[in-house]
């Protein structure tokens, strides 16, 4: 399972830089969709993956029994989602704003107009 | 007494949920924008005070004891730092109160320019990396919100390249943690600074401490990640490119020096030789970039590179009288920064323009401006008496004592190269006549900053004040950053701190 996620988020992170060296700013927010689900992914997995073993202490016992699944990472995924979101709905609205205000959704015309 | 470690976040937080309150009531705003952050600088001068006469004072957020609650921890660094932003966003928040444009003011510029000090305040103060991100997060998305405010054609361009860039840089930060987590089983810097030390040198940790070096010099803008500063920062208004000068690429180097004093040392001769050779390439190559710009904050946006570079050659060295260089050098290049940025702006609004080409008489015209730029100008490059030179001193110094040769010609290099493009400015803004076909000289403009003089003013004062009195008074704050280096050298003491006894 460890090795397959661990295709996965390579994948996801190839995936992801290619997209965000496109020209197309539309495809720059598929890059940053595709980043964070890889950064996500990968915290997930890093931590170790335990199946069907959640942390909750057994009745009678007054401690976790060892193998448990760790509750942490998930939070903070969950933390990273929400916030990956936010940032996302931004972007969202940067770049229909942009492409307004320039006209165009090329990365290469975009370059000159700084000044 | 706890309560004045969480002020520095809770001030701001409040002005930006009162001033979105009162968001139709402009006047409220401004003046709740300014007094908040002179509230924020207060409490942050009563930190320090007490972090120097007690030492390290830390917070357990909702009482959950040490690695697995979060942490909030101030050393004498982290205060500093603290006090800093609180300095800044006071002075920026002046200047804002003269410079900012209504409309901005009406979709919430100091509701914005709150969050992000709390976000800053936040990441100065946090011990906990998982903590870090998320006060990056604050931070960076109201950064972005000021970046892009305004929408006009160039901050669009400017912003996109921003957000982008930065948000790999979050990417990053996130993977580093979560493969750190993996490791070692604890995000809390105490606990990782601990837990790291028991640890036999590893590959898998020397990996994340890559990923954090890449992730936290992207915010820096060191070499080679720094492409997104100069395409962008010169975009927004000045008072935002001011503030971003001064505070954001600090934030990424206070978390590098953070990172790689405290937990990341177990391979100092790779990790700390690899910054040095950075360092030195962030500086030659920002002073390069800025040798060549004809536009004035294009080229202090340059400069924001090069300075980057003393700083990280401070961490590179490693020893307590670098590390106190680093300190008192991002002490003095904040305050000279923003003063720097803050002239230009005031320049700008005199003359509508920012080409070098197209300006000039200003000494002539306004004498006080001309040396108002001068002091800081002068500090940045480094002459004597003036902050600058104690800073590059001290580097230069610790360089020389622990045989970089390199480095410390390549930093007096720098030296000259930033000197020589002061002058540039200086030549061309001030000094030389002003040019005869001139379309951009705007009869009405000064006319509307003499009713503001004093708020355009007073700020730039202030700060080029200061880069005086750090100078002249350099002892007490040399001092100061001494005592500061000693504590992030000697990790046991905020590891004490942080488990109140237990280790």
């Amino acid at each position: 399972m460890d090795t397959i996620l661990a295709i996965v988020i390579g994948g996801l992170f190839a995936a992801g830089f290619y997209s965000l060296l496109r020209r197309s700013i539309v495809k720059l927010v598929i890059g940053i969709i595709l980043l964070s689900n890889a950064t996500n992914l990968l915290i997930f997995t890093a931590s170790g993956l335990t199946r069907g073993r959640p942390p909750l202490v057994i009745e009678g016992a007054d401690a976790l029994a060892h193998p448990h699944a760790d509750p942490l990472p998930q939070a903070l995924i969950l933390t990273a989602i929400v916030i990956g979101f936010g940032v996302l709905a931004f972007v969202l609205v940067l770049v229909h704003r942009a492409y307004q205000t320039i006209e165009t959704d090329d990365m290469d015309k975009i370059k000159g107009i700084d000044t | 007494m706890k309560l004045f470690i969480v002020l520095p976040i809770l001030i701001p937080f409040a002005t930006a949920i009162v001033s979105l309150f009162v968001r139709r009531w402009i006047l409220a705003q401004r003046i709740l924008g300014a007094v908040g952050a002179a509230g924020l600088l207060g409490a942050a001068l009563v930190l320090l005070r007490m972090v120097e006469g007690k030492g390290i004072q830390v917070v357990q957020i909702g009482n959950w004891p040490a690695p697995y609650g979060i942490t909030l921890v101030a050393d004498l660094f982290s205060s500093i730092m603290v006090t800093l932003a609180g300095l800044i966003g006071f002075a920026v928040a002046v200047y804002s109160l003269a410079s900012m444009d209504t409309q901005r003011e009406k979709f919430g510029y100091y509701t914005f320019l709150h969050i992000m000090l709390m976000g800053v305040c936040g990441a100065f103060l946090t011990g906990d990396l998982f903590n870090l991100y998320v006060w990056f997060e604050v931070l960076l998305i109201s950064s972005f919100v000021l970046m892009a405010l305004g929408g006009e054609r160039a901050q669009m361009a400017g912003a996109l390249k921003y957000v982008t860039l930065n948000l790999v840089s979050s990417a990053l930060f996130l993977a580093g943690t979560g493969i750190l987590y993996g490791k070692v089983g604890t995000l809390n810097m105490a606990d990782l600074a601990y837990k790291l030390s028991l640890e036999p040198q590893s590959n898998l940790i020397s990996s994340s401490a890559m990923l954090f070096l890449i992730a936290f010099g992207i915010k820096a803008a060191i070499f080679p990640l720094f492409f997104w500063l100069p395409d962008s920062y010169h975009t927004p208004p000045v008072a935002v490119s001011a503030i971003f000068a001064g505070l954001l690429t600090k934030v990424g180097v206070y978390a590098m020096i953070r990172a790689f004093t405290l937990f990341f040392v177990q391979d100092v001769g790779f990790t700390h030789t690899l910054i040095l050779v950075l360092a030195g390439l962030t500086m030659v190559t920002g002073v390069l970039g800025a040798v060549a710009q004809n536009e004035m904050r294009r080229l202090l946006s340059f400069h924001i590179i090069s300075q980057i570079g003393y700083i990280l050659m401070g961490l590179g060295l490693f020893t307590s009288l670098a590390l106190a260089g680093a300190i008192f050098f991002i002490l003095h290049v904040s305050i000279v920064k923003v003063a720097l940025f803050l002239v230009s702006g005031v320049v700008e609004r005199l003359r509508g323009t920012g080409q070098l080409k197209e300006l000039g008489g200003l000494y002539r015209a306004y004498p006080c401006l001309a040396v108002l730029f001068m002091i800081p100008a002068m500090s940045l490059a480094g002459i004597p008496p003036l902050s600058g030179f104690f800073a590059k001193l001290a580097l230069v110094k610790a360089g020389l004592e622990m045989q970089q040769y390199a480095i410390v010609i390549t930093a007096l290099g720098v030296s000259l190269l930033t000197l020589f493009s002061m002058i540039k400015i200086w030549g061309e803004v001030f000094w030389k006549p002003e040019p005869t076909k001139s379309e951009y000289i705007c009869s009405e403009q000064p006319q509307i900053l003499k009713k503001t003089q004093i708020l355009f003013l007073s700020p730039i004062v202030l700060l080029a004040f200061l880069t005086v009195l750090l100078g002249l008074a350099a002892e007490p704050f040399f001092t100061l950053a001494t005592r500061a280096a000693e504590q992030l050298l000697d990790p046991s003491e905020y590891i004490h701190a942080v488990f109140g006894g237990k280790p």
